[in-house]
């Protein structure tokens, strides 16, 4: 019953970036709220000319804003902080990670 | 499928208010968010903190989950006694609260079969005989080794999800999947399996899958997106007399220059040796300086020559008085 199913798959990444109705959809929510993120600053899309277009990296942002949004109540601009905060973090964390100091 | 005490999960007692309900979510969430919190198990415990509050701030699944739960304790071995819930009627339609794949086989088995029985046609809220809707997406981590990234590799992967047969038992339904990773690709980034998420309803489309890439940790090489780095030892006369060396990368052992002058913290970039792709990322070396123990008298008599012939204060510019 376990037999391993061979899955082929694409990496959301080049050419298989996604447009913005496709990519909405991924996210779980309406092409608006995309244009909204992005032009609030929460968002910048992989690609912008001559097209959007999104890849795994902007996937996962806008899962990381929805999370935000529905555990802390927050609404866009307090998520816009927090998002600042947690990208700040996360380039320290690389440069530590980078010179060594830090293991993971 | 074992019993869960949303109670306990919270760290309420079971006649807590709203209120107290409330602050005590907000509380936890600050503290195991899986965006702020590092720790390994922070998604699972924000997962089950979610579930919790869903429950608990809700009158109507509050009152139910109260029913079924007196005198229940939570990790106790638990099944919902038949027509159980045919007294409630939860007003969520189907996809109220995003993904199925976020909560507990416990949680699917009290209150997915509201939530579905909405979407397939039994009579309830939202009634629509003809209604079809695609199936869930399902996220997922993969940790692959980095070397997965200079050859592409298919790796074998176990998905547990709760889903829900015909006779409408929850079971907990594992997967094995096959799946390609493309050569290049870099931590972050989402592999999309189509069609692998949670069946769809009525005649609807199956979700798709979305698998994002995580390197484990590597014993030689550390990543930032396409790029590599490599802390290179050299003896204090390669850094100060310039030396060939050889260093590891991903494609082999590639000889280097360690140019004369340098010092601990230098950093050399081989380019378009790191991660492969359209460009490629380089592969930054940097120097540590490691001097030789002076444990002999051969290694302390060389210290005290290098003492006397050279004219060196380290701290010359650090406004020490020698």
């Amino acid at each position: 019953m376990n037999t391993p199913t061979l899955a082929v798959g694409v990496c959301l990444t080049g050419e298989h970036a996604l447009e913005l109705a496709e990519f909405a959809a991924a996210c779980g929510i309406d092409t608006a709220f995309v244009h909204l993120l992005v032009e609030e600053g929460l968002l910048r899309p992989a690609v912008e000319q001559p097209a959007w277009r999104f890849g795994g990296e902007e996937l996962a942002r806008v899962r990381r804003i929805r999370r935000l949004q529905r555990d802390f109540e927050a609404n866009l601009q307090s998520v816009a902080v927090m998002l600042d905060l947690i990208d700040e973090i996360e380039r320290l964390r690389a440069q530590l990670q980078r010179s060594g100091i830090a293991a993971s | 499928m074992e019993f869960k005490d949303y109670y306990q999960v919270l760290g309420v007692e079971r006649t807590a208010s709203d209120d107290e309900i409330k602050k005590a979510f907000r509380r936890l969430a600050r503290r195991h968010h899986p965006d702020i919190n590092k720790a390994a198990d922070a998604a699972a415990r924000m997962q089950e903190l979610n579930e919790a509050y869903e429950v608990l701030r809700d009158p109507e699944k509050r009152a139910a989950y109260d029913q079924v739960g007196r005198g229940a304790r939570g990790g106790e071995p638990f099944r919902p006694p038949p027509g159980w819930d045919s007294g409630f009627e939860f007003s969520g339609g189907p996809g109220e609260s995003g993904d199925a794949a976020d909560h507990s086989a416990f949680f699917e088995a009290l209150f997915g079969a509201a939530r579905r029985g909405a979407a397939r046609g039994r009579p309830g809220p939202g009634f629509d005989p003809g209604h079809s809707g695609r199936g869930q997406d399902h996220h997922a981590k993969i940790v692959v080794p980095l070397e997965d990234s200079f050859h592409g590799a298919t790796r074998q992967i176990t998905l547990h999800s709760p889903e829900m047969d015909a006779s409408g038992t929850v079971a907990l339904h594992e997967r094995v999947l096959q799946v390609g990773i493309p050569k290049g690709i870099r931590a972050g980034q989402q592999i999309r399996l189509a069609g692998q998420g949670s069946a769809g309803f009525g005649a609807g489309p199956r979700g798709d899958l979305y698998l994002e890439v995580e390197f484990a940790p590597h014993e030689r090489w550390r990543v930032d997106g396409r790029d590599l780095y490599f802390t290179l030892k050299v003896a204090p006369w390669e850094a100060a007399l310039g030396a060939a060396v050889n260093v590891p990368t991903p494609e082999g052992t590639v000889e280097m220059n360690v140019p004369a002058g340098s010092q601990t913290g230098r950093k050399l970039r081989l380019r378009g040796r790191g991660l492969p792709g359209d460009p490629p990322g380089d592969f930054y070396v940097l120097l540590q300086v490691v001097l030789p123990p002076a444990r002999d008298e051969p290694a302390r008599a060389a210290y005290r020559r290098m003492a006397q012939d050279l004219a060196f204060d380290p701290r010359a510019t650090q406004g020490a008085d020698a």
